[in-house]
């Protein structure tokens, strides 16, 4: 670092903290451009400068190579040792940075799941002469896998393809084609050259066609910690401090959401209820603690906690399960035994454990699902898993502190697997007896804020619906359609309606704009009012449902979380998640209700596909891309794809 | 949501102590002979305050652990006995000297002659004696770069050694301690910080630390570009001419091979616009980093810190 940037005080310790991680192929100039963020930045040092200078010239390179800077690791790979990831920290003065730098060779999805786990942003390298190619989609569905809220695509080596706009244009369309699969709500793209330094910490002289930010001020400018959950209060307890008779602490750090003195909490599993006395800290109590604090809880009854509970609110509590569904990535070279006993570690908590089935086995290239029996190193699949004793969760997506957990193999004490559990993986998919009544079991645990009011007793319908689905001779079925305004869902719906009408189903058809101007007529665009209708939706999906229809449902629904809540309120593979997608510039060029002029023109705001972002499902039941399809043709697909689904056994 | 989240942003030196403090509970709680290696230096300051930190109003529940070169400064000794007092915690000595006295190593001998490499024997002899499962070590990642992939929870053979193809993936922050008995850790509490954190955490918690830190006038002599103490254990050479100079240490180590900068830096404040502005990793005035290309990993692997 040069005297002209030296950091006072203040500005250094009121710097924030970015966790990144990079991904690429070998040679796609991964190490380069750390080596060049590093040195545009000003933190190398000059012992470190004048090494590599050394074994630049000794090797007979012009120039200095910034790839060695980080180069420790391929000597390392000659020698097969296993790396899976190396830390490096650069600081400017806005921010301080670690990277996860992992190495691209084979072990790779190991090594990325890794470095991912940790971190709030992925940058993925494509080589510009090389296009996008499979290992960067490889990449990219890891990121989105482990829910990195940011991805940015840099796209390297511009200076060999002449700095071509036009090229890079390719590239960009070729990889949004690709990510609309995904489950990430921010990529950015960035045309660079690692070599030369355009657009990385400087801006290039060369590509004026680009107004976007460089790497660098990209990274300086992100927000972080957009990954926390600040709802969901979760202490897992880690450590017990009992100095003398008269104190007794809970110590542990908030996985997420807020807690202050005289707040309600509930101990699980004892489900003992107490408040919360004082947050201890040696710099004094705190008024609140938040994601991220490590403290430790007095609370006001005796109740014996030990490490491996978790302290929570009281109308908001985790799954509390020991059987569920999970996206594991396998990380050993001995292969994923069925029936086997592995220990669980999630939280503070262990348990023995064993995989009870493989659902399906992931192809992380062409991001399908094959059939297999077991899972292999680097291989990632979906899989049921059983617990000796429940743990405390939440879904990855929700919350990665409470969602994450590891595998060990007790032989060896080596961890074996990385765990990322699903929602609503509370009900096993083929199991007929797990009625809605288990589902609504579950719900003071999903249903977050918003608990059944205590004093309703759910009581049986009075006619069930299975005598219902008996006398229409059809099960009954919610088709959920999801996708941005002019994708084509209400098209689509009607002409479905129409077809099973016609073949003499009973249905209904809930629109989006039909139920805004009554039942949420009170609704209007906010997060969290757009949230709410979806909640309401769901329920009138679910008397119809209960009435024994086939209940068609057309909502933009950009909230991941939400559809998931209303997946949850039937049984598993009653709800079928349709997502209908178009490019958005058709979308915007149908326009059927004329909202995207209006955005064009400021007249609204927050609109979803245009300002407002668009949660992609994970994995929906079907995709109906309508640029490809005609009407006609996405209603086959759907009748086909719930034929099983709605004729009567 | 949004400006929610916007106020929770912390600044990076409470993430890092949050984490660290995580990490001094997870030893604890998995653990059963921890030990906190303890040799006077920044980072093993900054280890302990976490400790206490992390347990508090409760006692450290784990011994310091100091492996004695006998080649140490003075200043350093001092601060470590005036701490042990000052919180009445247990400490734990492995001499250097006695090892050599009962003949399990042999002093080196010439000018570059140094007791690092005795110290790994000390350290696993006397960790092996007291049972420890685990030493929380003050290693950084960027401190070198053997460090860069090591592990919070780094796993050690029954020989205390470090086998690079044998280390477990960490995610999250889920620690796997598991391990066969006479196996052992090392955890690094701090291996997200840099010097530079290290110095910032120090002054934003008026930490105090040894003297030798601060600039001091001190006889001193050049060696290949290091200036090393003029003390009764170097064997100097007949033309290396001793001068006095007004000096401060970046790292406390053995005085047979800790360089000194020259500086006039006498207040923390000083000290952080130093080493803002440096030129040099802390490492680059140790002299034992220099004896060969990968001499801090070939140490590692014998069970150096
Ligand atoms: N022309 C050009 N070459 C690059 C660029 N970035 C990296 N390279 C070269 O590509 C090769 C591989 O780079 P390296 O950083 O070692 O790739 P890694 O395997 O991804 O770490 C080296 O010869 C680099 O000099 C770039 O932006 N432009």
């Amino acid at each position: 670092m040069s005297e002209s940037d030296v950091m006072t005080d203040t500005k250094y310790l009121n710097m924030d903290l970015l966790r990144f991680t990079t991904a690429g192929s070998v040679d796609d100039g991964k190490s380069t451009l750390i080596g060049r963020l590093l040195y545009d930045s000003k933190s190398i040092f000059e012992d470190q400068m004048e090494a590599i200078e050394r074994t630049s010239r000794s090797s007979g390179e012009e120039g200095v190579n910034l790839a060695l800077l980080t180069d420790g690791l391929k000597a390392e790979r000659e020698q097969k040792i296993t790396i899976d990831v190396a830390y490096r920290y650069f600081a400017t003065p806005k921010r301080k940075f670690i990277i996860a730098d992992t190495p691209g060779h084979t072990q790779y999805t190991r090594n990325m799941v890794t470095g991912a786990s940790t971190a709030e942003l992925a940058v993925i390298l494509v080589d510009a002469q090389k296009g996008v190619l499979t290992q960067s989609k490889r990449h990219a569905f890891i990121s989105s896998l482990l829910q990195i809220p940011h991805l940015v695509v840099a796209v390297n080596k511009m200076d060999l393809v002449g700095y071509e706009e036009g090229v890079y244009d390719d590239i960009i369309k070729d990889f949004r084609k690709f990510a609309k699969k995904l489950d990430v709500d921010d990529i950015t793209y960035i045309p660079i050259s690692a070599l030369k330094g355009d657009n990385v910490v400087d801006k290039s002289k060369v590509m004026d066609w680009y107004n976007g930010p460089t790497l660098l001020h990209h990274l300086e400018t992100v927000k972080v910690d957009a990954s926390n959950n600040i709802v969901d209060f979760r202490l897992p307890v880690q450590y017990v401090i009992r100095p003398n008779q008269n104190f007794r602490g809970f110590s542990g750090r908030i996985a997420s959401g807020r807690i202050r003195p005289g707040e309600e909490i509930v101990v699980l599993p004892s489900r003992l209820n107490s408040r919360v006395k004082r947050i201890v800290t040696q710099d004094g109590d705190l008024d609140e603690a938040s994601p991220g604090d490590s403290v430790t809880l007095i609370i006001e009854d005796e109740i014996d906690i030990s490490r491996g509970d978790m302290i929570v609110r009281k109308n908001n509590i985790p799954n509390v399960r020991s059987e569920f569904e999970a996206y594991l990535c396998w990380m050993n070279q001995e292969a994923m035994k069925l029936g086997k006993q592995y220990l669980l570690r999630h939280t503070t908590r262990t348990t023995q454990a064993y995989v009870e089935k493989l659902v399906y086995r992931m192809n992380v290239d062409t991001i399908s699902r094959e059939s297999a029996d077991s899972l292999e190193l680097n291989e990632i699949g979906r899989i049921k898993l059983k617990t000796s004793q429940p743990i405390f969760y939440d879904p990855y997506s929700l919350n990665q502190k409470t969602g994450s957990f590891i595998l060990i193999d007790p032989d060896s004490n080596v961890t074996v697997a990385a765990g990322m559990i699903r929602a609503g993986s509370t009900l096993s998919g083929d199991d007929p007896a797990e009625t809605a009544e288990e589902v609504l079991d579950d719900r003071d645990g999903e249903f977050k804020g918003r608990p059944a009011s205590p004093d309703v007793v759910w009581e049986p319908w009075n006619i069930n619906r299975e005598i219902r689905e008996e006398r229409f001779a059809q099960k009954a079925l919610v088709l959920w359609m999801t996708g941005i305004s002019g994708a084509g869902k209400s098209t689509i719906a009607k002409e479905l309606e129409q077809k099973l009408w016609g073949e003499g189903r009973q249905t209904i058809l809930l629109d989006g704009d039909q139920i805004r101007h009554g039942l949420c007529g009170d609704l209007g665009f906010s997060d969290q009012d757009r949230s709410e209708n979806i909640r309401r939706v769901g329920e009138v999906a679910r008397l119809f449902f209960e009435h024994g229809n086939i209940v068609i449902c057309t909502f933009v629904s950009p909230f991941r979380e939400d559809r998931d809540r209303v997946r949850k309120l039937m049984p598993e593979g009653r709800f079928v998640e349709i997502e209908v997608t178009c490019d958005p510039e058709t979308a915007q060029t149908r326009d059927p209700k004329g909202l995207y002029a209006k955005a064009k023109k400021g007249e609204i705001r927050g609109l979803t596909g245009y300002d407002a972002t668009f949660e992609a499902p994970v994995q929906p039941d079907l995709q109906l891309n309508t640029d490809e399809l005609s009407p006609a043709e996405a209603v086959d697909k759907i009748l086909k794809a719930i034929d099983v689904h709605i004729k009567p056994e | 949501m949004t400006s929610d989240t916007d106020q929770l942003r912390t600044t990076h030196l409470k993430e890092l102590e949050d984490e660290g403090i995580y990490v001094m509970r997870e030893v604890a709680a998995q653990f059963e002979r921890p030990v906190l290696l303890f040799s006077g230096g920044k980072d093993s300051i900054c280890m302990f305050h976490l400790a206490r930190k992390a347990f508090y109003p409760g006692k450290i529940p784990f011994p310091l652990m100091h492996v004695d070169t006998g080649h140490n400064f003075p200043e350093t000794i001092e601060f470590r006995d005036r701490l042990v007092e000052e919180h009445g915690v247990e400490l734990i000595i492995g001499s250097v000297q006695e090892a050599i006295d009962e003949g399990y190593v042999k002093e080196e001998t010439g000018p570059d002659a140094s007791r690092n490499a005795l110290q790994t024997f000390t350290l696993l002899d006397t960790l092996k004696k007291h049972q420890v499962d685990a030493a929380l070590g003050g290693g950084r990642r960027d401190e070198e770069k053997a460090r860069a992939k090591e592990r919070f929870f780094s796993h050690r053979d029954v020989f205390g050694q470090w086998d690079p193809k044998n280390q477990r993936p960490e995610l999250w922050n889920l620690f796997n301690g598991r391990k066969n008995p006479g196996e052992s850790f090392r955890v690094f509490p701090l291996s997200n910080w840099t010097e530079m954190d290290v110095w910032q955490y120090i002054a934003q918690e008026k930490m105090e630390i040894p003297s030798i830190y601060f600039a001091h006038r001190r006889n001193v002599f050049n060696r290949r570009g290091v200036w090393l103490a003029d003390t009764e254990f170097v064997n100097k050479m007949p033309e290396e001419e001793v001068v006095e100079k007004t000096v401060r240490f970046r790292t406390i180590g053995d005085a047979t091979c800790t360089g000194a900068v020259l500086s006039e830096a006498s207040s923390m404040d000083e000290i952080i616009q130093e080493v803002a502005s440096a030129r040099q990793t802390e490492r680059g005035n140790r002299h034992d980093d220099k004896r060969s290309e990968t001499a801090m990993e070939d140490r590692k692997r014998q069970g150096y810190f």
